[in-house]
């Protein structure tokens, strides 16, 4: 039972002292799951996580996932995910139960336009991280075309974003695959030439 | 059928958000304002502000209460399992070959490529938020709360729950 338990009360305080997302989180159930309970090594954690990032979808249920796989199986695994979510989940059905059966009072649609300049704030201020986050990996001018293509295709020709993302993600395949087929042949060329000289 | 259209529509935000939960934030807007109009942008915006305010992943706190809202507790539990289920299941079955991707320039070029498109849909959004702000309660309080937005939260960082409360009262008091 304790592992469990463990599992249940590292993954729930994680879950509700974790601000801005999953991605925020992740520094509190590196505490939890290395420091606090040596579910794993650091090393290790750092290996989930690589590989939490090249998959898609959130990343703190995936890290739960794999930690809780690991310590006890499906059912270890099951039991990080919900006491992960749940509370915040609860929390947020109640919160906006509250705020909807009060949907009349003008005093709630004050409350709601007093919060939509501070979301778009907010949005506009991950874009500009998304943004940023490119130009390093891409370089300036890439990053900058793609985000002018993607603005053109998603809002004034009202392509649906997943076919776009589609269309992206297998040219940067195709693309790293090229590489890595060229690096190959050079490195092939290059072997032989060696061979003669020695 | 329902149930089926809320899966596919979770399932499909969380397949194509390269980046966690933030990144999939505009794709679920798609499925759920834009494909099937289960809510207007402005009540996705009440769910957003609720969520932005809450602690825990956003992904999973938007499906929960999406899927709450259209279908009960099952809808809930629909929705949960579409976004989380079939990466959860990936991230165990491929860590078997964690060597092979780990460093695979593939998969690093894939996920940097996407960066600016979702810096894109998210720029999209925050206009949609500050064009219904502009028409709802005019130029002035939509410069004022951004400006307040920006020194709070960026300048000194203050918790974005109390940011988000802040606004709420400030649009109780004043915008009524």
């Amino acid at each position: 039972m304790k592992p469990y338990l463990e599992l249940a009360v590292g993954f729930a305080r994680t879950g509700v002292t974790g601000y801005g997302g999953g991605p925020s989180t992740i520094p509190l159930i590196e505490f939890e799951a290395v420091k606090k309970y040596k579910w794993m090594t650091e090393e290790e954690f750092g290996e989930t996580l690589a590989l939490a990032n090249t998959l898609p979808g959130p990343i703190a249920t995936k890290m739960a996932a794999y930690i809780g796989y690991k310590v006890k199986g499906s059912l270890g695994a099951t039991v990080a995910i919900l006491t992960h979510i749940l509370p915040s989940i609860i929390a947020m059905i109640a919160l906006l139960g509250v705020l909807y059966s009060f949907r009349q009072s003008t005093i709630v649609s004050g409350m709601v336009q007093g919060v939509t300049p501070v979301i778009g704030f907010m949005l506009a201020e991950m874009a500009y991280r998304f943004y940023q986050k490119g130009s390093q990996g891409l370089g300036v001018p890439k990053n900058l075309m793609l985000a002018a293509v993607s603005l053109i295709f998603v809002q004034f020709l009202e392509w649906h974003p997943g076919i776009l993302i589609g269309l992206v993600l297998s040219t940067a395949f195709y693309i790293a695959h090229r590489k890595e087929q060229a690096n190959k042949k050079a490195a092939e060329e290059y072997m032989p030439v060696r061979e003669k000289s020695s | 059928m329902i149930y089926w259209e809320i899966f596919w529509a979770f399932f499909i935000a969380n397949l194509l958000g390269y980046g966690g939960g933030p990144a999939t934030i505009p794709l679920i807007q798609i499925e759920v304002v834009n494909n099937n109009g289960w809510m207007t942008l402005s009540e996705f915006g009440d769910v957003l502000a609720i969520a932005n305010a809450l602690p825990g992943p956003i992904a999973t706190k938007m499906a929960g209460f999406i899927g709450y809202e259209l279908g009960g507790v099952l809808g809930a539990a629909v929705a949960l399992t579409a976004t989380i289920l079939p990466s959860a299941l990936a991230v165990i079955v491929l860590f078997k070959f964690v060597n092979l991707f780990k460093d695979s320039p593939k998969v690093k070029l894939m996920t940097k490529s996407v960066q600016p498109i979702i810096a894109v849909l998210l720029a999209v959004m925050a206009y949609q938020f500050f064009m219904s702000a502009f028409e709802k309660s005019g130029m002035l309080h939509l410069v004022l709360l951004t400006a307040v937005g920006y020194l709070t939260l960026i300048k000194f960082k203050v918790h974005p729950s109390l940011v988000i409360f802040g606004a709420l009262f400030y649009g109780g008091i004043f915008l009524s």
